[in-house]
């Protein structure tokens, strides 16, 4: 697994389609400042995200408990690169 | 079928039908029916034990089996002990069946205290027994299965335990019964009446034997008639000893059985009946089905005057029927509601002419708030060629509180999963609801298959 945020980033952007696709949703334009519930994903899909990205790369930022849900795609996104850094 | 005034006893049920060739046998033992007419395995006078409240208690089931049929009729009440019980529950299972003796072979699980034994093995010693008054009307204590805490005691008659045997079934000469359910255990035990008073053989399973072994031996003793459970099943057809048998009826209860199970017990008996049962400890038995489909006809549901009457009240299953326990013993909740239906707890769906099992309330998925029983995704699973069996939980998940993961056992020669895990998800997302479709599917070398033959669903 990289550690390198942009692969993370891209991994879940591929993620966000894939799922999207599989679960015939149409997505908006995808963007940080796209807030999730705006984008064509319900909360089964980002269940569904959220489970694949634990299984793919290991990484589940919700574990702890004490995370914010994330309100856009970038808060999303940043919720993973930091599990890396951290 | 009314009841003759004179009670017959179980003993005397047995011996009705002739005892030529008839006999029960388990891994090491075989034990002529005529035999009983004559003796019995206790090593005690049956006076000592006329009124009072018996606990039998054996690691292997033929002691067990040989001490019932001596003492209904003589005893007040005979408690079948399930060797898998924890002797420190034994105390109040003792106090609360006011248990007065114990009838044991020393193995199982043992009272430290508090009653007096008798010894009972698995041979039948000649004695004078043709003569005994057998008039006591003896109520059977069988322990339920349950997942967690005591198991319940349930109390039964020989009416209400022998009262499903009058479904129908036709049965040729001389059956040779089986069963992989411990006889002790409803299931079982519907299964040994039948052989029982059926003027049949009845061959015992073994919680010690590998199934491929008693799979032979099921083979090897002729056995015409075998039960199980769907889990039992998939397990018997994973053995490469499943052709040594040659049933001519296969029946199936305990948990529902999926459209799957039931093609591939036909495939591998070609010849066989297969029917599938509903039954529970306390309700009894309410049908069974013969069309070799899943499900049953809706036509079952709301026939008053039926042995076993059926309503579907919030989605479950409720029955009353003369077959129905009597209660439970001790402290445990009041059986039924105000008109005598028992609630099953097994929650059903109509579709078309037809109601299929979804599962068990208690199993209930919750997916955002939205339901899925594990037993709906599982039945779908099963039907890939390459899935032998598959258990279906809930995955924690932070945004929906749940989400549907599996656990599959793969065929020998199935490959690796990841060459079939898009077409099993396939599968699912054509026939289910989206939050039902599992998340992640997992390749497991075994399903754990608790003592009743069910599927183990707490980890």
């Amino acid at each position: 697994m990289s550690t390198a945020g942009k692969d993370i980033r891209g991994f879940i952007l591929e993620q966000v389609q894939a799922v999207a696709r599989q679960q015939k949703k149409t997505l908006a334009p995808l963007s940080d400042g796209l807030p999730l519930l705006e984008s064509g994903l319900d909360s089964l899909c980002i269940a569904i995200i959220v489970a694949n990205l634990d299984d793919e790369l290991g990484l589940d930022p919700f574990a702890s408990g004490a995370v914010d849900m994330p309100v856009t795609l970038g808060d999303f996104i940043r919720l993973y690169e930091h599990g890396v850094a951290a | 079928m009314a009841s003759p005034p004179d009670r017959r006893s179980l003993l005397d049920l047995t011996l009705a039908p002739g005892t030529d060739a008839r006999a029960l046998s388990d891994e090491a033992h075989r034990v002529a029916v005529a035999a009983l007419a004559t003796g019995t395995n206790l090593q005690a006078p049956l006076e000592r034990l006329r009124g009072r409240s018996v606990l039998l208690t054996s690691a292997t089931q033929l002691p067990t089996v040989l001490a019932a049929l001596a003492l209904d009729g003589i005893a007040r009440r005979i408690l079948l002990c399930l060797p898998d019980i924890a002797e420190s529950d034994l105390p109040s299972i003792m106090a609360e069946g006011e248990v007065e003796l114990v009838v044991t072979d020393g193995s199982g699980p043992q009272p430290s205290a508090g009653a007096a034994r008798v010894a009972a093995g698995s041979a039948v010693r000649p004695g004078d027994v043709a003569l005994e008054d057998r008039s006591v009307p003896t109520e059977w204590v069988l322990f339920t299965s349950g997942t967690t805490g005591r198991p319940k005691m349930v109390a039964h008659t020989l009416e209400s335990l022998t009262g499903p045997l009058d479904d129908g079934l036709k049965v040729q000469e001389r059956p040779v019964w089986s069963t992989f359910y411990d006889v002790r255990r409803y299931g079982g035990l519907q299964i040994l009446l039948r052989a029982l008073l059926g003027g049949g053989s009845m061959v015992l399973s073994s919680a010690s034997e590998p199934v491929g072994d008693f799979l032979v031996r099921v083979g090897q003793s002729g056995v015409t008639h075998i039960s199980g459970t769907p889990s039992h099943w998939r397990r018997a057809l994973m053995s490469p000893n499943a052709n040594r048998m040659a049933p001519r009826y296969v029946r199936l209860s305990g948990e529902v059985a999926d459209q799957a199970i039931l093609d591939h017990l036909k495939q591998a008996y070609p010849h066989s009946d297969v029917a599938h049962a509903f039954a529970s400890t306390e309700a009894g038995v309410a049908f069974d089905v013969r069309d070799g489909l899943a499900g049953f006809p809706a036509s079952y549901i709301d026939q008053p005057g039926t042995k076993a009457e059926m309503r579907v009240i919030d989605g479950t299953l409720r029955i009353r029927s003369s077959r129905t326990s009597s209660g439970y013993l001790g402290t445990a909740p009041r059986l039924g509601d105000t008109e005598g239906f028992i609630d099953t707890g097994d929650m059903v769906e109509r579709r078309g002419e037809r109601y299929y099992f979804v599962g068990r309330r208690e199993g209930v998925i919750n997916v955002g708030g939205q339901k899925v029983f594990p037993e709906e995704v599982e039945a779908v699973i099963n039907r890939h060629p390459a899935v032998q069996m598959s258990k279906v939980w809930a995955r924690k998940s932070p945004i929906t509180g749940a989400i549907v993961a599996a656990d599959l056992v793969l065929r020998e020669g199935a490959g690796p999963l990841a060459g079939i895990r898009e077409p099993i998800l396939q599968m699912c997302r054509d026939q289910l609801a989206a939050h039902k479709v599992p998340v992640s599917l997992r390749a497991v070398p075994s399903l754990p298959v608790g003592p009743a033959g069910k599927l183990l669903r707490h980890d």
